[in-house]
């Protein structure tokens, strides 16, 4: 085994193999971030349910009750819930994936590992309050009485698109952060923002037809549509718009890797 | 002839000035841009300084390098560059073997979780693998003797145990390439012992080591080798003794005499500061040979003193007190006055010790505490090369074998 040592250069110089025998080290992050969250609150697991709960409560109520917004012939409850799902999965991996390089920059200065291992560890982490969140849409989907049908095979396909998308994003994010501080201070009402432009509070079919293609470019309003529709079989099934979204992650994505692999080698002297 | 496992060329580092310090905000670089797109583009032209310039070195299989210089000199620089945390401006290296480094007592430690979630927490970050963990994790927590506390979140764990966990884990890597830094300054003495001996099995265990040290004591101990840096630059590479002694000798040249952290009541007298005088002497407050030393120590009387008492002592860099002795009833008229102590013989080991003295009016204390610059002493060691062995003193001997009978000779004793 021999390594060398030298000034960054390059363009694409992502070292895949190297990550792949850091893959224990990933391990660890993720499950730090999980012990961690969950070590200190009194009801610990709980509170992975009761904020989307609430948040569902709360848009039945404004969205659904007051502001009679259209939901697709689903339940108020159904509806938000099962778009809450994959945005909290999604808001929460962007956020900390933004802050991941800043918050472990003692680490940074300290100790080699592939950096990338950090953001992808950030996307990781939520999985498992995911997968909960998951059992208690299809419980409440059943509770509704709700036909659940084949098409939930497909739910994995929509979160693999959320997790790329909230990794393309969060490695801009990550390394800018680490470079400028201000982005901490955007990335917040920016994923704000980017609720508004997903179907989260309302359906997507309230979207005039001549704007549906610069929606569409948004990948989550993809993801939230085919989460709805792959549990419900009501709402947007996923159409051409998908193809183009998931063409706009690969680009973020890649882009976002490229950025932070140039930034990787001296990020230590500057985070 | 064994190769090399480390080889760099021409290695160096550039740092913007201030750049950890001040960073720049997003709006900063937007303005800048909207001022001037161009000149965004192209280099900053930013005060720039090299902490690591042209460095060339080479380890070879199984040595332990040390690296020594003042603080700043560029020493973590280079062993971040080759642990690869950050990478040079210019130059190359090549390294052939897993690498582990440690530049930090308890990297990746969190408060919240347990010591047992630590040591895999840790133990992972600084390279091991989780089999690798679980087969030494119960010597990990014999070392750092806290059995009892192990599932119990280090945040509540006292600095000494916090410390002794940390570097357990540490001790317990088994790389083929170690770059250790300055690690070995934590924890209570004995800790600290453990951990050099730890340090020093691991060394004899083949293992190659590049060190950051500023104990010269270990340096001494362990290195095959030692590299000066100063001011971002190779200043002398080559056998250990030969370049300690050198920097000792320079960094005590630079030493000023402060009255420093001394205590009493200094406006009715205090020790000016003290040398080594003779026409032998080389150098004020440095020893490097065998032979009789007279000290001078000054102390300064603005008022005369009739029954003066006086105390000196003489600690080595582990705090332990080698030597004392005192003086009573004296009588000392204002102004300078020297006191000469004559030793025939100092039996000390190379390294850096302190004198302690001490100045009193009956009870009264004038003047007491550690004299600066500190003593150091270059004498060849003539001591056991194993540490257990070697003792506390530095003790010259001839040795020679005069066989009186044949018949004894061949009959080991019981």
């Amino acid at each position: 085994m021999s390594m060398r040592i030298e000034p960054p250069r390059g363009l694409f110089n992502l070292h895949l193999g190297e990550l792949w025998a850091y893959r224990e080290l990933l391990y660890f992050f993720v499950w730090r971030d999980v012990k961690v969250r969950y070590k200190q609150t009194l009801v610990g697991v709980l509170w992975v349910v009761i904020q989307p709960l609430m948040t569902m409560g709360v848009f039945t109520i404004f969205f659904g009750r007051l502001a009679k917004l259209p939901s697709e012939g689903l339940p108020y409850p159904v509806f938000y819930f099962t778009a809450l799902v994959p945005w909290v999965y999604f808001a929460t991996a962007l956020a900390n994936c933004t802050n991941t390089v800043v918050a472990n920059q003692q680490m940074i200065t300290k100790v080699y590992f592939p950096r990338l291992v950090l953001p992808l560890a950030a996307v990781c982490s939520g999985l498992l309050d995911f997968v909960i969140g998951l059992v208690v849409m299809i419980t409440m989907a059943l509770v509704f009485g709700i036909h659940v049908t084949a098409t939930v095979m497909l739910l994995p396909l929509f979160l693999i698109l959320a997790l790329l998308t909230a990794l393309g994003v969060g490695l801009w994010t990550s390394a800018l952060n680490a470079l400028y501080r201000d982005v901490a201070s955007i990335i917040p009402f920016s994923i704000q923002f980017w609720m508004l432009a997903s179907p989260v509070a309302y359906p997507s079919s309230l979207v005039p037809a001549r704007w549906r293609w610069l929606y569409g470019l948004n990948p989550m309003a993809g993801v939230i549509d085919g989460f709805r529709w792959a549990l419900t079989g009501h709402g947007q099934p996923p159409s051409a718009q998908m193809v183009a979204s998931t063409a706009m992650v690969a680009v973020v994505l890649v882009g976002g890797l490229f950025f932070f692999q140039r930034i990787e080698g001296t990020v230590a002297d500057r985070v | 002839m064994s190769t090399a496992v480390i080889r760099a060329e021409g290695l160096g580092k550039r740092y913007r000035r201030g750049m950890a310090e001040t960073r720049g905000t997003l709006r900063d670089a937007l303005t800048n841009f909207a001022r001037a797109p161009l000149a965004a583009l192209r280099r900053p032209k930013q005060e720039v300084f090299w902490a690591l310039k042209d460095v060339s070195l080479e380890v070879r299989d199984g040595e332990v390098l040390g690296l020594i210089g003042r603080n700043g000199a560029g020493k973590t620089t280079l062993l971040k560059i080759l642990s690869r945390i950050t990478r040079p401006t210019t130059g190359w290296g090549e390294i052939r073997g897993r690498v582990r480094s440690l530049l930090e007592v308890g990297t990746g430690f969190h408060g919240e979780l347990s010591g047992r979630e630590n040591t895999y927490l840790s133990g992972s970050i600084l390279g091991m693998s989780k089999r690798e963990i679980d087969r030494k994790f119960d010597e990990i927590v014999a070392f750092a003797e806290i059995e009892k506390f192990i599932d119990t979140p280090v945040k509540h764990y006292s600095s000494g145990m916090y410390v002794r966990l940390a570097f357990a884990v540490a001790a317990h890597l088994e790389p083929e390439i170690l770059l250790v830094d300055e690690v070995l300054a934590v924890g209570d003495i004995n800790f600290q012992k453990k951990c050099l001996g730890k340090m020093g099995e691991v060394a004899r265990g083949g293992r190659t080591i590049v060190l950051v040290s500023h104990q010269m004591n270990a340096m001494r101990r362990m290195c095959h080798r030692v590299v000066w840096i100063d001011d971002g630059q190779v200043r002398q590479n080559g056998n250990t003794h030969e370049v300690v002694n050198v920097y000792e000798a320079a960094m005590s040249k630079d030493g000023e005499a402060p009255l420093g952290s001394r205590v009493g009541d200094h406006s009715r007298g205090y020790f000016t500061g003290w040398e080594i005088i003779g026409p032998e002497n080389t150098s004020p407050h440095l020893l490097d040979s065998v032979r009789p030393v007279t000290v001078r120590f000054t102390l300064k009387l603005p008022e005369r003193i009739k029954r003066g008492k006086h105390g000196i002592a003489l600690f080595n860099a582990e705090r332990q007190l080698l030597w004392g002795w005192a003086a009573y009833e004296l009588d000392l008229e204002a102004g300078l006055h020297d006191f000469i102590y004559r030793f025939p013989l100092l039996p000390l080991k190379p390294g850096i010790y302190t004198w302690n003295v001490s100045f009193w009016d009956r009870e009264e204390l004038i003047d007491w505490g550690d004299l600066t610059p500190e003593f150091h002493v270059a004498i060849p060691s003539f001591q056991h090369s194993l540490d257990v062995w070697s003792g506390l003193l530095n003790l010259p001997s001839e040795f020679t074998v005069h066989s009186r009978s044949t018949a004894l000779t061949s009959r080991p004793s019981g």
